[in-house]
């Protein structure tokens, strides 16, 4: 019997109720949640702005109960350049994929983080364009088969994947760079803690902070959740290491 | 009585002076001739030190309108400027702030095209300006200043504009208008708008951070069910006859008993003054009916001088463009020319009456 004494658990209040569009086995749910968790355990859902994408994150404003902002593609961190420098006091996010993030938003992102503007970015790397269908992303692998690589991405034609948090960190704008991945409990907890220390960080002016976590597509790898997952660990990982690159 | 503050100015310096004095909150823009000063000018004032206002050179004019767009979407008075390739750039930004009903205020001071064309002024981007620019069935209201009096004018009243009815505006200038010095009597300072004050001037819409006592605000131009769609793209149509309806501004320069009518907007307008004038003087009864807004174009001020004209003339610095709509508003009833000079070369007034007196049949 659930008796008041008995919680041990519930659902934060900044998630919304409605239900998300997201494909069984994706990332995207379990990230906003991620964050949805850290604004209620902060109290800061009536100082929080969050940016959000074109792709697959797009509609994140219908499941965050919190102000948001609409960016065209790639744009969200010029948005939330601004939206921080004009309200300093607020918490600012933008939530990207890589598409949007090292794609077309690859001189936005670039920018805002070598400025050292105080926001936070969530980046959702899962090596494809979900929201179009499955095309080829900056961070498709080597090899992997897509809409527009139906052959495998190939260097010669498509050039090499984009470690583009490995540039981030080299930014002097930035102080919290990591990359992080959400496939089972423990990960969870890790990237649940990197994005609190984000969100942190954001109120202390060092800099931007920046969280890549590498997530899963089984739509557009056509692969069951459980084989995804598993053809995250043996392929992603591999090109796209876990763990901090800065922490100052 | 306030003290008047007269200064002897460029166009582009006294857009940054008016722009502080009239409580703007934030300023984005890359750097482009020749406008500028305009950023040259707010760095050199830094109000960041007096009014608070936030001054930022971005990466690109892409990031520049996306500035826009974040910090419109949190209620605040947001500028930026740049002159028609940057404008171009911002093409896209621009059309999200209209569909996600967005207040900010874009200078665009104008060169000579296509591609990287010529630094000199132009007035070539009347199209990109009043007729879209980026994709959509969107319109910007688009105030032409024919003086460096009405550049500072214009910030002001661009803002007030913007913010009743939530959508972008254009200062459509030029290099002339704004390289040029005139003495300019500067607009009283008032302070930046407190979150309540915007929220008084239509309502609650900022995204700002959202209090437990009201529903999430999104700035968005997203919509994939196309019912909804057209519901919204027809509440813009509405949106834009109110434009139409209470803002159409124009000048009519000695028109009462006009025969033979300049169309003329800022520069060339401020040049077919002259020629007027010298026409006057040669018997010939020539107006000048100036368009401020050229969207929402002063299409019944036209209209309401036919009975009295013979033909019109159409002068503008570019091969014809605003003339379309001297065209749509005389509807075939009385000849209409288009006389311009393009490339950044400025017509003289004198080049002006030539062109008057071939289409009246003096020459």
């Amino acid at each position: 019997m659930i008796k008041p004494e008995n919680l041990v658990y519930s659902r934060t209040k900044v998630l919304t109720d409605n239900v998300m569009h997201y494909c069984p086995g994706c990332s995207h749910g379990t990230v906003h949640k991620l964050i949805a968790e850290v604004i209620d355990e902060m109290n800061i859902q009536d100082k929080t702005i969050g940016v959000s994408p074109v792709g697959c994150g797009v509609f994140a404003y219908n499941y965050l109960d919190i102000d948001w902002l609409e960016a065209a593609h790639g744009r969200a961190p010029a948005l939330a350049t601004a939206a921080k420098r004009l309200n300093p006091d607020k918490y600012v996010f933008t939530y990207q994929g890589d598409g949007d993030l090292a794609s077309i938003g690859t001189a936005e992102i670039m920018h805002a983080c070598n400025r050292g503007e105080n926001i936070v970015v969530i980046f959702i790397n899962n090596a494809i364009y979900g929201m179009t269908g499955g095309q080829m992303a900056p961070t498709t692998l080597i090899g992997q088969v897509t809409a527009t690589t139906p052959h495998g991405r190939n260097v010669e034609l498509n050039g090499y994947p984009l470690k583009i948090t490995e540039l981030i960190a080299q930014l002097p704008g930035t102080c919290y760079v990591t990359r992080q991945t959400v496939y089972n409990p423990l990960t969870v907890r890790k990237t649940k803690r990197a994005i609190r220390k984000a969100f942190e960080n954001s109120m202390l002016k060092k800099g931007a902070s920046f969280v890549e976590v590498v997530g899963t597509c089984s739509s557009g790898w056509k692969l069951t959740p459980v084989d995804s997952n598993q053809w995250m660990i043996d392929n992603m990982f591999p090109e796209y290491p876990l763990g901090d690159m800065k922490d100052l | 009585m306030e003290k008047k503050e007269y200064k002897l100015l460029k166009g582009n310096e006294v857009i940054a002076i008016a722009a502080i004095r009239c409580g703007c909150d934030g300023y984005f823009g890359y750097p482009i001739t020749p406008q500028s000063e305009v950023m040259e000018t707010l760095m050199e004032l830094k109000p960041w030190e007096t009014t608070g206002m936030v001054v930022l050179q971005a990466e690109s004019e892409v990031a520049s309108i996306n500035m826009l767009y974040g910090g419109a979407a949190t209620g605040k008075k947001v500028f930026t400027s740049s002159s028609s390739p940057g404008i171009s750039l911002m093409a896209e930004g621009l059309t999200y702030l209209a569909g996600a009903e967005l207040p900010c205020l874009v200078v665009n001071v104008v060169r000579g095209g296509p591609g990287l064309g010529t630094i000199q002024p132009a007035q070539s981007d009347y199209f990109q300006a009043t007729k879209g620019g980026g994709h959509g069935d969107y319109r910007l209201i688009v105030l032409a200043p024919a003086s460096v009096q009405e550049m500072n004018d214009f910030v002001d009243l661009g803002f007030e504009l913007a913010f009743k009815y939530r959508n972008p505006v254009m200062i459509l200038s030029d290099g002339m208008i704004g390289q040029m010095m005139e003495k300019v009597q500067l607009s009283p300072e008032k302070p930046r708008w407190t979150d309540e004050e915007i929220e008084k001037l239509n309502g609650s819409w900022a995204a700002k951070g959202k209090p437990s006592t009201r529903e999430r605000h999104v700035a968005t131009s997203l919509e994939l069910d196309s019912a909804k769609q057209e519901k919204f793209n027809q509440k813009l149509v509405a949106k834009y006859a109110e434009i139409a309806k209470n803002e159409t501004r124009y000048e009519r320069i000695m028109c009462d008993d006009a025969e033979y009518l300049i169309v003329a907007y800022g520069s060339s307008a401020r040049i077919s003054q002259k020629t007027i004038e010298i026409a006057r003087e040669k018997g010939i009864k020539l107006g000048l009916l100036r368009p401020i807004t050229l969207y929402p174009y002063p299409t019944k001020a036209i209209q309401e001088l036919l009975p009295q004209l013979k033909c019109v003339l159409a002068v503008e610095m570019s091969t014809g463009q605003m003339v379309e709509d001297v065209r749509l508003a005389v509807n075939g009833k009385i000849p209409v020319e288009h006389y311009g000079r393009v490339g950044g070369m400025i017509p003289t007034p004198e080049e002006v009456l030539n062109a008057i007196e071939n289409l009246i049949g003096r020459k």
